[in-house]
């Protein structure tokens, strides 16, 4: 085996393959050799290393140095300054990694400084195709101590006491739910992963298939042996490409190594993986559903319980968990339940790991141990609002959840808090929003997503929710009426306690939150007509400032529907708003910045 | 895999060749590698070194590159970084020296007093 | 357009990846991800073909085949563009993009344009949220978008 004296990691998450990664890749390689260096560098391709903003991301070992959105025109200069002279090419560097000066190696990098990695501990340091690395890391270690020192219900019982709790959205504590599906009775029992990541804006789970498949393969083999199933299976969208062939060759590779298949470690515990591809339906991601679709049906909800734990795939016993909470477990078997219950508040445990996005500065994946508050990941990890815009809210938990405004900021992360105002963590899709959002807009955005992605079983989901977005679609266009706001909060209700699955439970939380903290924002529609962020199109005014307007017509040129009137030189232009379509081209292209929207 | 010896011995095998990207405690050597060090003959130097601390299996050793280190006229040069220690600097060496240094600095922590940029001013 | 998409090469290569997960329990969704991307959809003469051979009735099979957004009925255009209307991106300003690449394929959201080279789709998230608002043709990606850049990107197919 060859010793490099260095490591050129290059992210190809998804996020930055889009932005061009694999030239990258490419390039170094033609680099290298010309400089000869192949046999001292080393490149590879890792997992994502969360900070999508700044891709293509490149990371040179031993130094740590952190270079962001790479060209491949860059590649010669790092590849002859760097790794062969050995002087970092200080002008390509991460932004917030260069201060007065002093070169910061990606760890201390404010992004990354609060952050604590356990679920991503191996995202973007281990080549995800490679079960050497991975296993030079520890891995399969927590597989190898509980086949061989621990009983079934040890493994239980330390995740009971670790306080682990599902991170796919509803919060089950995990040891709780491996402890049913042990106890209950039958011949056969299945252990399932959710991967079908459907969140608009969520993307943890993908990252983690994508940098350290073998860590899903590992825990699934674990909570094979505690509940005493051979069995598993992995659904996952089939929108992941990437996170599909990684998750493939680990399966494969664990399987040439004797880590899945018969007599694992020489013990008499046989597991065995399957990938099964979901196929565009958000529904999907709610547990009896997911059965349903591995079964081959439409995916449609059962009414619970029985529970899947009870009767799970095929009427089975299952355990189901989703892909973070897996990515704990070896984890949490090595290092101990205390170690794990020591991060986090008194009743959510451990990290959490959120896609930050929206308008923030730094997008991208952030694992934060539970209790940080809000301000934190916003601020300062996420590095503030873009163009000094305002902050309004941040929506957490997805079409499922809800909007928090300014005011709470400073509330800790984790289930419970975030349940109490009105949202819920989710799966972890953390959108920003600024004063230019309109809030009754994004609760539409979310209706309409649910509308399509109701799956028509149960009447309060499938009706309720289309009368809710005509409601809402009424008051963005600026039709709507008070006893529209009153009727849409009683029928959000009504949907929440009356639906059969927890798609429809949740689906009024975006109206409810957004009521609850921005009502302000659904008067000003329906009384005034008007839409206090200018972002709904139909309530928009343009209209030229008369004192700052100089008369120079360019507006009237640029108009497309010529609806805007005045002499050049002489006469302050006018826009005529019944013409008018709302395209904002005048407001674009005045020199003077002479037009406001309103 | 039949055992955890197995495992261990993958995980063994593998860890040298990654051992680069985990928290960097231990010991760093530094090799200046500028224009004037690459050919003064610091690249036998880094090899050796890379070789040495293979051989002996040094796991919590890192080699690494630098640019220039400022003395040029005595270059190669390579510095020491060891926990809780000052910062040594050895000039003019070459790959024999490469072994002493290792053996008698880094594996018994004694300094080579005779190689370093202090031995070499007087 | 019209292309036959019903060959017998097409259909043979169906009869192997029926074949191949015949076994297989829970066998119905791998064999349509299969034949969607044999054929380019799911038209009933393919369904036909999937009962006949798994002893599925036919509408168990249509059923499934019309509750997921994957699979299709009928075939889709040479370019597929994706505007991804994903929380990140719409909050960026994807529809106005969404809308220019209507009005300049000449084709609406979810359609195939008449001389069936484009596909409009308006996609949930594809996961590059850095680079919001993102849209993709085909296999390519392009981000950080402003509605001048779509000219451009449409002219180039």
């Amino acid at each position: 085996m060859e010793l490099y004296r260095s490591h050129v990691l290059v992210c190809g998450g998804t996020g930055c393959t889009s932005s061009g990664c694999l030239k990258i890749v490419e390039k170094l390689g033609e680099e290298l050799k010309k400089h000869e260096l192949e046999k001292e560098v080393q490149v590879v391709k890792t997992g994502c290393f969360g900070l999508c903003e700044a891709g293509p991301i490149v990371i040179v070992y031993p130094e740590g140095a952190f270079y962001s959105r790479v060209k491949p025109e860059d590649v010669e200069r790092i590849a002859e300054e760097h790794l062969l002279k050995g002087r970092i090419v200080t002008d390509l560097l991460f932004k917030d990694s260069v201060e007065a000066d002093k070169i910061k190696s990606i760890e201390q990098v404010t992004f990354y400084k609060k952050q604590q990695r356990i679920a991503l501990r191996n995202c973007g340091i281990i080549n995800p195709e490679s079960i050497e690395e991975y296993v030079a890391f520890d891995g399969y270690s927590a597989l190898a101590k509980v086949l061989t020192e621990m009983k079934p219900e040890a493994v239980i019982d330390v995740l009971k006491r670790s306080g682990l709790r599902g991170r796919g959205g509803g919060g089950f504590p995990t040891g709780m739910k491996w402890e049913f599906t042990a106890k209950a009775q039958g011949d056969q029992k299945y252990v399932a992963c959710n991967a079908d990541e459907g969140d608009p804006g969520a993307f943890m789970d993908r990252s983690v298939l994508e940098g350290d498949p073998h860590a899903i393969v590992e825990a699934m083999a674990i909570a094979g042996y505690a509940i005493g199933a051979d069995m598993g299976y992995v659904y996952i969208r089939a929108e992941y490409p990437i996170a599909v062939s990684r998750l493939q060759i680990a399966i494969n590779d664990a399987k040439k190594h004797g880590l899945l298949g018969k007599n694992i470690f020489g013990t008499d515990f046989n597991f065995d993986l399957e990938i099964r591809l979901g196929a565009g339906a958000f529904v999907c991601g709610e547990e009896t559903a997911l059965i349903n679709s591995i079964e081959g049906k439409r995916g449609m909800p059962r009414p619970r319980p029985p529970f899947p734990a009870h009767k799970g795939i095929w009427n089975k016993p299952t355990v189901l968990n989703n892909v973070e909470t897996y990515a704990n477990i070896p984890q949490i078997i090595l290092k101990g339940a205390e170690w794990y219950s020591s991060i986090g508040t008194e009743r959510s445990k451990g990290t959490k790991v959120f896609a930050l996005g929206g308008k923030i500065n730094n997008t991208g994946l952030v694992e934060i141990p539970m209790g940080t508050k809000l301000r934190d990941v916003i601020y300062e990890i996420g590095g503030g609002i873009p163009k000094g815009k305002a902050f309004k809210a941040v929506q957490t938990g997805g079409p499922s959840g809800g909007c928090i405004p300014a005011d709470y900021l400073d509330t800790e992360i984790d289930y419970d808090n975030l349940i109490s105002l009105g949202s819920m963590m989710g799966s972890g899709g953390m959108i920003v929003m600024d004063e230019d959002n309109c809030m009754v807009d994004i609760a539409r955005f979310f209706l309409d997503f649910t509308v399509d992605e109701s799956c028509g079983k149960c009447t309060p989901c499938r009706e309720g929710t289309k009368r809710m977005l005509e409601i809402l679609e009424e008051i963005t266009n600026g039709r709507g009426t008070l006893e529209d706001i009153d009727k849409l909060e009683k029928l959000a209700k009504t949907i929440k306690s009356a639906s059969l699955c927890g798609l429809g439970q949740t689906a009024p939380n975006p109206v409810l939150s957004t009521l609850k903290y921005f009502r302000h924002e659904y008067e000003a529609h329906v009384i005034h007509k008007k839409c206090p962020a200018g972002a709904c199109q139909a309530l928009l005014e343009y209209i030229v400032i008369a004192d700052i307007c100089k008369k120079c017509g360019i507006c009237a040129t640029k108009c497309p529907v010529g609806c805007i009137d005045g002499v050049k030189g002489k006469e302050v232009y006018f826009i005529n708003q019944d013409r008018c379509i709302k395209c904002g081209a005048c407001m674009g292209a005045c020199p003077f910045k002479a037009i406001k929207k309103g | 895999m039949k055992s955890i010896q197995e495992l261990e011995k993958m995980r063994q095998e593998t860890l040298e060749k990654v051992n680069l990207r985990r928290d960097r405690k231990g010991t760093r050597i530094v090799v200046g590698m500028a224009t004037c060090g690459i050919s003064a003959g610091a690249r036998p130097v880094l090899m050796a070194l890379l070789e040495e601390v293979k051989k002996r299996g040094l796991e919590d050793v890192t080699v690494t590159q630098t640019g220039c280190i400022g003395v040029c006229r005595l270059e190669p040069m390579i510095e020491v970084y060891k926990e809780g220690e000052e910062k040594t600097t050895y000039v003019e060496v070459t790959a024999e020296k490469v072994k002493k240094i290792l053996l008698d600095h880094i594996v018994n922590g004694k300094v080579v007093y005779e190689y370093t940029i202090g031995a070499y001013e007087k | 357009m019209a292309k036959n998409i019903l060959t017998d090469e097409n259909f043979d290569k169906l009869q192997l990846a029926i074949d191949e997960n015949r076994n297989v329990k829970g066998a119905l969704m791998p064999i349509l991800h299969e034949a969607q991307k044999i054929f380019g959809c799911v038209p009933l003469e393919v369904q036909k073909r999937i009962s006949d051979e798994l002893k599925v009735p036919m509408s168990e099979i249509y059923g499934v085949v019309t509750f997921y957004s994957q699979f299709t009925l009928e075939s889709r255009g040479d370019y597929i563009i994706g505007v991804c209307l994903g929380t990140a991106c719409y909050v960026k300003g994807s529809q106005a993009i969404i809308d220019k690449v209507s009005e300049l394929t000449g084709t609406k959201v979810g359609k195939t344009s008449e001389d069936g080279k484009f596909t409009l789709e308006a996609t949930r998230c594809i996961g590059a949220c850095g680079l919001a608002p993102v849209l993709t043709v085909n296999e390519d990606v392009y981000g950080r978008l402003a509605v001048g850049d779509i000219p451009g990107i449409v002219s180039k197919y």
